[in-house]
């Protein structure tokens, strides 16, 4: 009998081993890539050309991120990337718990129809070219709202905001009318700030969607002063695949516009990896409140 | 908030409706609670306005694929054509090579993507120091949230003929002449997964995590004192535990066959690949956006999600038989 658990105790610890071993290699594989991104970003141009696997900077340099900056371009693409981003996220959430809250009451007369209607249009869209049709009738193209109004409703969202408001006890709500509030204020000094943490879990998966969108630029945005980064980016590739295939420049040119899209990538990704401490504490908690639909 | 609100001062409760009533008397009270209700109403009217707006008046737009429209034509001058488009869809061979494309790269997801996060999940649930689980679960979500653009473009940098692939094939010495694989037709399917898998396999861990922790601990107790080995334990207890959430998955994968990463294709595509990376989402785009030909393009969208919801429910019969006939959806 103790032999047989010893040597389950050594299965186990075999077990463990190649199971850390294998997890550790998973994560070099995501991470090195990543990494090899960063120090090249910040190595020399002629460093760049030599080529070679870069696992530090070679030749510690600026010059990348010199050029990029130069180039007036990201300041605008990084303001309207931000400036999106925020207005976007803000509009959105308010909308969509406004909403939520008025179906969270069980007595709102025409719930169900309203509710059907939302539900459909979680399973069933116009597609690409009927949207882009009423995109340009509303006269939305080439316009900074395009990226706000068509994103200020998700029926998924309301759906959780509403579920949440819903667990609320009601004894806050009849307290605060006793006072003479109407539901506006009920929903504005009450439920709002009781609901700041599903709000906040819907915000930033909502502005990590904003900040990498980059589908609705193409479509609907041809002003290059509207262009977030992430459409610059998408540029800057284009540019650099077509300068390599068709071996148009120089090297040094070559190179250059290398060392240009290592540094935008960073650019665009720094905000992201800066936000996602916070965003992990976030995310798995978002993804139990998705599971609980009505 | 089924019961009836006991204060009511600003009048939001329903009239109390017992029993059936005359037509008239309902259509009247439905109105006296809606002017009672007013300030809900607000809030919710116009979410009503915009769903109209922008889901239901494109949904109405589809119409244009039975129709011939053109850049002149409002949605309801243009002449009706009916089946047309559907019939020029049937021989337009590079809509059936990007059917090709997107069913190739689907499959090769399918059949590597979907077992990965499964095996990670269980191998990350098996580690009993939290504070390494932590690690690698942090590190492995980290690539969903980075754009396809910011990826296409790492990519783009790795396969350079400069590029970390190339220094590390020549290093080992399996090829002696740096090439760019990005383009080679021939091998876009395999870097249209494989980077696919690399971005998303830590992120679809985290359902099958969630699922897995509420397992009664009890089990793999009992199992250990039988003294049955940690493969049995995953074999026996942790994989029957996740059948539900695996089918579930696996509808859902089925029934996205016919849709692609519209981002991944575009940034990865270009004119050397373009025969096997078109998929059916950038042919739309490219019929539509780029030629203009509106009505074909949305025909083609729609058709395409009609098959879609057909795989749909396919998916969900066979493996609700699958499952002892219990739906899944």
């Amino acid at each position: 009998m103790n032999l047989k658990a010893a040597k389950g105790d050594l299965d186990s610890k075999i077990f463990d081993t190649i199971n850390i071993i294998l997890l550790v290699v998973f994560t070099i594989i995501i991470v090195v890539p990543l990494w090899n991104v960063v120090v090249s970003s910040f190595s020399s141009g002629r460093a760049l050309a030599e080529g070679g696997f870069i696992f530090w900077p070679k030749e510690l340099s600026l010059e990348n991120y010199q050029a990029v900056f130069r180039d007036t371009g990201i300041w605008q693409a990084f303001f309207i990337s931000v400036a999106k981003t925020v207005i976007g996220v803000i509009t959105h959430v308010f909308f969509c718990a406004m909403v939520g809250y008025g179906l969270s009451k069980k007595y709102v007369r025409g719930r169900k129809f309203y509710v059907a209607m939302g539900v459909i249009t979680m399973f069933f869209s116009g597609g690409m070219i009927p949207t882009y049709l009423l995109i340009k009738s509303l006269g939305l193209l080439n316009t900074f709202w395009v990226y706000i109004i068509p994103a200020l409703l998700s029926f998924y969202d309301v759906i959780i905001l509403m579920n949440f408001f819903r667990n609320v006890p009601d004894s806050l709500e009849e307290s605060a009318k006793i006072d003479g509030g109407g539901d506006w204020r009920v929903f504005l000094s009450i439920f709002i700030p009781l609901s700041m943490p599903a709000m906040a879990t819907i915000a930033l998966f909502n502005g990590v969607g904003q900040w990498n969108d980059f589908m609705t630029t193409k479509l609907y945005i041809t002003d290059q002063s509207l262009y977030p980064l992430q459409m610059m980016l998408y540029e800057i590739i284009v540019q650099s695949q077509t300068q390599s295939m068709q071996n148009i420049g120089s090297v040094a040119i070559q190179t250059t516009t290398k060392g240009v899209q290592l540094a935008t990538i960073v650019v665009t990704t720094l905000p992201i990896v800066v936000m996602y401490p916070i965003l992990q504490r976030y995310f798995i908690s978002g993804m139990m409140l998705g599971a609980v639909k009505e | 908030m089924g019961k009836t609100v006991l204060v009511q001062p600003t009048g939001t409760g329903p009239v109390q409706s017992t029993g059936k009533k005359p037509r008239g008397q309902r259509i009247k009270e439905f109105f006296i609670d809606f002017r009672r209700q007013w300030e809900l109403q607000s809030m919710i009217l116009p979410g009503i306005i915009f769903m109209f707006i922008f889901c239901y008046i494109p949904i109405y737009g589809l119409s244009i694929a039975f129709k011939n429209y053109t850049v002149i034509d409002t949605l309801d001058s243009a002449p009706w054509v009916g089946l047309d488009n559907f019939k020029i869809i049937i021989s337009d061979k590079y809509f059936w090579d990007s059917v090709v494309n997107t069913l190739g790269i689907s499959f090769l997801k399918l059949a590597v993507g979907f077992v990965i996060p499964i095996i990670l999940a269980i191998m990350i649930y098996e580690v009993s120091i939290g504070r390494f689980k932590k690690f690698v679960q942090t590190i492995s979500y980290l690539p969903h949230f980075l754009s396809w653009i910011v990826l296409g473009g790492m990519l783009i940098t790795w396969f350079s003929t400069s590029g970390l692939l190339n220094e590390v094939l020549l290093g080992l010495g399996l090829i002696s002449q740096p090439q760019n694989i990005l383009l080679d037709p021939s091998k876009y399917w395999w870097i249209a997964t494989l980077s696919d898998i690399w971005k998303e396999a830590g992120w679809g861990t985290i359902l099958y995590l969630a699922v897995m922790s509420k397992i009664d601990p009890t089990y793999y107790e009992a199992a250990k004192i039988d003294g049955a080995s940690r493969l049995r334990q995953i074999w026996n207890i942790t994989l029957p535990n996740m059948k539900m959430i695996i089918s579930l998955n696996l509808i859902l994968t089925v029934s996205g066959l016919l849709g692609s990463n519209l981002d991944q294709t575009l940034v990865l595509m270009n004119s050397q690949n373009r025969e096997k990376a078109e998929v059916i989402n950038s042919y739309v785009y490219r019929m539509g956006m780029t030629q203009g030909d509106f009505s074909y393009a949305t025909a083609v969208g729609l058709g395409v999600s009609i098959i879609s919801v057909i795989l749909l429910v396919t998916a969900n019969k066979v493996t609700s038989k699958l499952n002892d006939n219990q739906s899944v959806l």
